[in-house]
């Protein structure tokens, strides 16, 4: 955890979001907002309460639609106007309230809704022997400990919820993951456990998007850090060449004109990208 | 994937033998869930109780089989009460949804004249299309089911005397529809059937934990399996022999036996039924899964009520009539009682089918056990007040302490 790994090579960015903008009524949520996240990279959404970071994980989650701006998904224009078309892309959503049910067992929840079926493939039965046979290889690649993987998540602590539901979107053969606030309720040792998860999921070459108030959490995992500032977007920043003071600074707005100087080279980059 | 997968002792604790048995009762005991076990404790109790204090008479093998055919009908409508209950819905209208469909049954056998599977056939389709009104409107207009049913509790009950019209009761006379729940099994076929029976409740879990081991995946120790289709096996032997020894076993409780194993079945095995305890579980958890939550909705409410409407034909057909009283009373309020009895959570998402069955046991035990000692009806629905009460409290406490250690 000490070596904040460098960004993976500037390859093609598995997602990447230009120039998007979006109003409610009266309100300007989001202005010419760029984002971009590779496999392999963790890329934190900061800003102050009000900053947009939630609309823009909701225009990627496609709960929201942008008015105007272009969605690439690896490297091709895609389109993402229902929850539906950002599940089909490969991108998973981990919501702050987690969306488990407490009344099924972690297997249950892992496949929930994407159970698989037996190899006769009759009347739906569920095929639970292999479904519990990936639960447990997922979550021990992914260091995740429970006590079972056949207890009901009403018996789990918080920060063994949490880690359910972001294994989930491992189980489900996804390259982004949106965490909205992983560790906003969780104890010290809770929080560790969720921090080592999103290292884990950046080793298995996934793109993570994490969106969080805590900028010890931030600093602990991103590669790099997107600042929001009243729905603008301020820079996107090498997580290791920024100081915390300086970033406490762009988020507030105290620092602003000089954001360019830690722009990392490769944000808005790529081929075939106008300017 | 490799063969077997060696486990991660963090990961997976695999406690063996009595230790690992009692270890695993103590934690879903202090999880709340408990399963059959007070059920199965309060029927034990209401069968001593009964039989010391009737003389006798109440476990005596003709008293016994009169039961199981008190059983039938009560029993196959809280099946639906069941699955609707799961989802945290309610229907109200089960009980006069029966009624009514029996009805229906009743008047086109006897005052038209259809064949008596196209009368069953068409009071069915009947019951499912109530069925499906209701969860539609349930679910397009956002109104609790329990104000939807309720309306339907209302108008259906006055279809019953819409249909019966002016004569106020039809007599049932076709031997189909007279045999349906009173046709007795005995000999090789009872046996053959209790067999049937062993084999899925009793082998079924054995086999499955063979299956889990063989694929590797932990398994519960071997000793509570064991002991627990040793206990099965045991108390179905000894029903058959005693119900054998009268006459027999009834097509209604085969009916009714056969219902719950088929929504057993579909309930923990099938996609369905994992939809409808995710559903129960967290809805906005489920349609974020992509379950088709409105849809599950709808065809449960279909399910209820079909179930409610085969139970109101084993009804009929074992009293021979159909009359203005069909599905009133306490046929609802006996069904939903037994469902809850049975430890099925009226939140939704907790529970088995197994209600169905046990607690309708207890709830006939207590109205026949009560006969037998020529006690009021007053008095009876007194009891069966307290003891429907005293199990949702056990209930209620469960929950209570298992919410605490939770988090």
């Amino acid at each position: 955890m000490a070596t904040p790994a460098a960004p993976s090579d500037a390859g093609t960015p598995l997602l990447e979001l230009h120039g998007i903008s979006k109003r409610f009524g009266a309100v300007q949520a989001l202005t010419d907002v760029q984002f971009d996240v590779r496999a392999g990279e963790v890329v934190a959404l900061v800003g102050d309460n009000g900053a947009g970071k939630s609309t823009l994980i909701k225009v990627i989650a496609g709960i929201y639609r942008a008015d105007s701006g272009t969605i690439r998904w690896q490297g091709r224009e895609v389109s993402i106007a229902t929850p539906n078309d950002s599940a089909a892309l490969g991108i998973a959503t981990v919501y702050q309230d987690l969306a488990l049910c407490d009344n099924l067992d972690v297997v249950a929840n892992l496949f929930l809704g994407h159970e698989l079926a037996t190899p006769r493939g009759a009347l739906g039965v569920i095929d639970e022997v292999t479904m519990e046979r990936r639960a447990v290889e997922v979550l021990r690649r992914l260091s995740v400990k429970i006590p079972s993987v056949r207890i009901p998540i009403a018996a789990l602590s918080g920060g063994q919820r949490q880690s359910v539901a972001v294994a989930r979107s491992v189980i489900g053969d996804n390259k982004v993951v949106l965490l909205d606030e992983p560790t906003a309720a969780l104890g010290v040792a809770q929080t560790r456990e969720v921090l080592d998860l999103i290292h884990q999921l950046r080793g298995q070459g996934l793109g993570v998007v994490l969106i969080s108030h805590n900028l010890v959490d931030v600093f602990t995992v991103a590669d790099r850090i997107t600042v929001l500032r009243l729905g603008r977007w301020v820079g996107t920043f090498e997580a290791s060449a920024t100081g915390r003071e300086q970033l406490v600074g762009f988020m507030t707005g105290a620092v602003s004109a000089t954001a360019a100087v830690y722009r990392a080279p490769a944000a808005p980059p790529g081929p075939g990208t106008a300017p | 994937m490799s063969s077997t997968l060696e486990h991660d002792p963090r990961l997976i604790a695999e406690p063996t033998g009595l230790r690992g048995v009692l270890g695993e009762y103590r934690r879903r005991i202090r999880s709340g869930d408990i399963g059959q076990l007070p059920v199965i404790v309060s029927l034990i109790a209401i069968g001593a109780i009964f039989q010391v204090s009737s003389d006798g008479r109440f476990l005596r093998p003709f008293n016994l089989v009169n039961l199981t055919l008190q059983m039938a009908a009560g029993g196959t409508i809280s099946v639906g009460i069941v699955l609707v209950l799961l989802l945290g819905e309610i229907d109200l209208s089960a009980g006069v949804v029966s009624g009514m469909c029996a009805a229906i049954m009743a008047v086109l056998s006897v005052n038209v004249g259809l064949p008596a599977p196209l009368a069953i056939g068409l009071a069915l389709v009947a019951g499912a299309g109530i069925g499906g009104l209701q969860g539609f409107w349930t679910t397009q207009f956002g109104i609790p089911s329990f104000v939807v049913t309720l309306a339907g509790l209302s108008a259906w009950g006055g279809g019953v005397l819409q249909v019966l019209g002016r004569t106020g009761t039809i007599n049932l006379r076709d031997s189909l529809i007279t045999s349906l729940a009173g046709t007795f099994f005995t000999g090789p076929a009872a046996y053959g059937f209790a067999a049937l029976f062993i084999a899925y409740v009793a082998l079924g879990p054995l086999i499955t934990r063979r299956r889990n081991r063989a694929a590797g995946l932990a398994v519960p120790p071997l000793p509570s399996v064991a002991i627990r289709a040793v206990v099965v096996s045991g108390a179905v032997v000894g029903a058959t022999i005693v119900l054998d020894s009268d006459r027999g076993i009834s097509s209604g409780l085969l009916f009714l036996v056969g219902a719950v194993i088929a929504m057993d079945f579909v309930l923990r095995r099938v996609r369905l039924g994992r939809m409808i305890y995710a559903i129960g579980g967290n809805a906005e958890a489920a349609r974020r899964a992509g379950i088709p939550v409105q849809r599950v909705r709808i065809l449960v409410f279909v399910l209820c009520s079909l179930f409610a409407a085969w139970g109101g034909i084993l009804g009929a057909s074992r009293l021979l009539a159909v009359n203005q009283s069909a599905g009133q009373g306490q046929v609802l309020l006996n069904a939903i009682a037994a469902a809850v009895i049975g430890g099925v959570s009226l939140f939704g998402g907790r529970g088995s089918m197994w209600a169905a069955l046990l607690g309708t046991m207890v709830i006939q035990s207590i109205s026949n056990g009560m006969d037998l000692l020529s006690l009021s009806s007053g008095i009876k629905f007194m009891v069966t007040g307290g003891v429907l009460v005293s199990t949702v409290t056990i209930d209620a406490v469960l929950r209570r302490s298992r919410a605490t250690p939770a988090r």
